[in-house]
């Protein structure tokens, strides 16, 4: 499943730092994140429940980003 | 301004007043200390904030660590102004920089904005906006003058002038009427249309060409991913550098030169070396440059899908094209007509021409027949056929007819009927159809109907030679008479013909093994079955393909209308933005590392810092804007 989220990010390297973190989530199959049209594209692995994993997406990037936000 | 950014704004002021203000009290130890630590927490409480939960978090080397570490550093060393002023320096520099890219964000979405707000619905005799998304299949939607369709459908009532520009880059109208097909995305320019929806707005050619576009900036380039990985080793790089600088000179002044270690000057060119660090500018400028040549590639009409396209399309050296729609209009037309001036001299009225006399008899006596040929002999004529004088009309399957015009006996048809009547003929070797025309039993001239070539298209292939093409190569399932005389016109290198469609796949999957690893194969062709060589070639480029769905999913590049200069331009367009990504990397790089020797042996100081920061990524992201332009390039 795939699904595109809106964002905000302030800078080109932090959006680079979410896209990584979001990517090494667990239940994300693949993510890119676009600073330039600021969303965040996420592939889920299989059997994965969207909200839960969005959850623990958004904390893991508040992690290398404070100021970032999702809208899920 | 957002509101964040103003919010900022108002701190560098008060913070600037109150560090001016600072700066002329006679305060000195202790007081000073408190004092200057007023205007330090207003313009740096996030960005000490943000160090601090970056180091809790694990992620110590950002901007925000290294911000914290050198005005922190610069204050214990006592240089508390100092402390400020690169603090409120660096806010200055962030939100001229959040500024500019936001401004340059905006004009970019801008260009690409064809998203359709609403659309009309009639409701009691009312016209009332609704959002096109809850338009269902099969509605009657109201498009005014000067309004945007907003979704795909056809026409049930109104004429009207369309405006295609925004989905083509071409400003050559188009004219609608009544049962015509319009699709979404198109201005209309003068009268009121009725339009039946045959789409979902989701479904709509505009909304797949928006998704398309703002995708485009996911798939990354070969620059791009190697800017993150080289950001990856670059930044811890640089601060154990830092460290480094920080410690080793003067344990080597101390122990081995017997010198003072100066310790305060050494720490104080680690930090200088850390600010200069920052690898934002390359972060930033460069998928901001692909974001830019994409933006205004799609004002020309052309659609790349992604930034590692737009870098292939720039390392093009071989084109590959389809014949039929892609490089001839794919229609057959009459090309050229051969009158017997003399015998026909006989029979035509005085103002006509020869020419046009025997278009006219042959397609009188065709005109009964629903044959592709006899459409385009109508076609040529330019005027109403009086099919009243048209009687005895026989159709001999293979050869042609034969009918009574005005009371004469014409035959109209391919060589074997001249030869079954037994008429002499002159034979036409012209590559194409033939048909030849009999009038009484007399030969009086021969009609070539062929499929033209666009119009474009020899400047074209001309175009992509002078913008360092290799090779032009032509596939066609077209006979070889044909397919060689196209080929000569138009000036390709090679020409292949007689293919089915797997020969084509087998034949690009050749010329990708023969080609050197570093230039690019293009394959072009107008999307309509030929979906499985425009996945196998490096890029593949739909042509002429608005509205057509197929196309858009298999192409890499989709080149709205059917013109195929646009090839060039998309070219042209790639190495532009390509170049401005490499002046970027060149710039950022260059300046950066000069700066960080400077810093390292002291001759630069915070202030050099902030600017080889700050300032380097303002110019990279205002150079990164020039791609958008494609104006000259046109």
């Amino acid at each position: 499943m795939n699904k595109t989220y809106k964002i905000e990010v302030d800078c080109a390297n932090c959006a680079a730092k979410m896209e990584e973190a979001a990517k090494n989530t667990e239940g994300v199959a693949n993510a890119t994140v676009s600073f330039m049209t600021q969303k965040m594209k996420v592939e889920f692995a299989e059997g994965a429940d969207e909200k839960a994993v969005m959850k623990s997406v958004l904390k893991a990037c508040k992690k290398v980003e404070p100021d970032c936000e999702i809208e899920f | 301004m957002t509101k964040k950014q103003k919010k900022v704004l108002i701190r560098i002021i008060v913070a600037f007043v109150l560090l001016i203000v600072l700066a002329f009290l006679p305060i000195e130890g202790w007081l000073s200390f408190v004092l200057y630590m007023i205007p330090y927490f207003i313009i740096g409480y996030d960005i000490l904030r943000k160090a601090v939960l970056g180091i809790v978090h694990g992620e110590v080397f950002d901007e925000n660590f290294l911000m914290a570490v050198a005005t922190v550093g610069a204050i214990c060393l006592g240089d508390y102004s100092e402390g400020v002023a690169v603090m409120l320096f660096y806010q200055i520099g962030e939100l001229f920089q959040s500024y500019a890219v936001g401004k340059s964000r905006k004009n970019i979405s801008a260009l690409m904005d064809i998203r359709p707000d609403y659309a009309n619905i009639e409701v009691d005799g009312k016209l009332e906006q609704v959002d096109p998304d809850e338009v269902e299949v099969g509605s009657i939607i109201i498009v005014q003058p000067g309004e945007k369709v907003p979704i795909d459908g056809k026409v049930i009532e109104g004429n009207s002038t369309l405006n295609t520009s925004a989905l083509t880059g071409e400003s050559v109208p188009r004219d609608v009427g009544v049962g015509d097909e319009i699709i979404s995305g198109c201005v209309n320019m003068s009268g009121l249309l009725k339009i039946q929806t045959s789409k979902a707005f989701g479904e709509s050619t505009v909304s797949k060409i928006l998704d398309l576009v703002e995708n485009s900036s996911m798939k990354k380039s070969r620059s791009e991913n190697f800017i993150s990985k080289f950001a990856k080793i670059y930044t811890p790089a640089v601060c154990y550098g830092a460290v480094a600088l920080a410690v080793l000179p003067p344990l080597v002044r101390m122990l081995f030169l017997n010198m003072e270690p100066a310790w305060s000057d050494w720490v104080f060119r680690a930090l200088t070396f850390l600010v200069i660090s920052c690898p934002c500018a390359l972060v930033i400028s460069i998928p901001m440059s692909f974001f830019g040549g994409i933006g205004g590639a799609s004002k020309c009409g052309i659609l790349v899908k992604g930034s590692n396209y737009l870098e292939a399309l720039s390392e093009t050296s071989y084109v590959v094209f389809d014949k039929t729609g892609t490089l001839t209009e794919g229609v057959f037309k009459v090309n050229k007509v051969f009158p017997e001036t003399e015998k026909i001299a006989v029979w035509k009225k005085q103002e006509e021409t020869a020419e046009e006399y025997l278009l006219t008899m042959a397609a009188l006596a065709e005109s009964y027949s629903s044959h592709p040929i006899s459409k385009s002999l109508k076609e040529a004529c330019q005027k109403e056929l009086d099919t009243t004088l048209v009687s005895d009309i026989e159709e001999i399957a293979g050869h042609g007819v034969t009918a009574k015009i005005d009371g004469r006996e014409v035959a109209v048809g391919n060589a074997k009927l001249m030869q079954k009547l037994r008429i002499p003929f002159v034979e036409c070797k012209e590559p194409g159809t033939i048909v030849y025309a009999a009038l009484e039993n007399e030969f009086i001239g021969s009609i070539l109907i062929a499929d033209v070539t666009k119009k474009n298209a020899k400047n074209a292939i001309a175009s992509l030679k002078q913008n360092g093409v290799k090779k032009t190569i032509m596939l066609t399932g077209d006979n070889k008479n044909v397919a060689e005389a196209v080929g000569k016109e138009l000036g390709l290198d090679e020409i292949h013909s007689e293919l089915l469609p797997a020969d084509k796949v087998s034949l690009v999957e050749k010329f990708l093994e023969e080609k050197d690893a570093k230039s690019k194969l293009a394959f072009v062709g107008d999307g309509i079955n030929d979906a499985p060589v425009l996945t196998r070639a490096d890029i593949g480029i739909a042509m002429g393909a608005m509205g057509s769905d197929a196309a858009i999913e298999a192409a890499d590049v989709v080149l709205m209308d059917d013109d195929p200069a646009k090839l060039a331009l998309a070219i042209r367009i790639s190495r532009k933005c390509l170049r401005i990504v490499y002046q970027n990397i060149v710039f950022a790089l260059v300046v950066k590392g000069l700066c960080l020797v400077l810093g390292a042996l002291g001759i630069a100081n915070m202030w050099a810092a902030i600017f080889a920061d700050v300032g380097v990524m303002v110019i990279a992201v205002l150079n990164a804007m020039r791609a958008l332009n494609t104006k000259k390039l046109v």
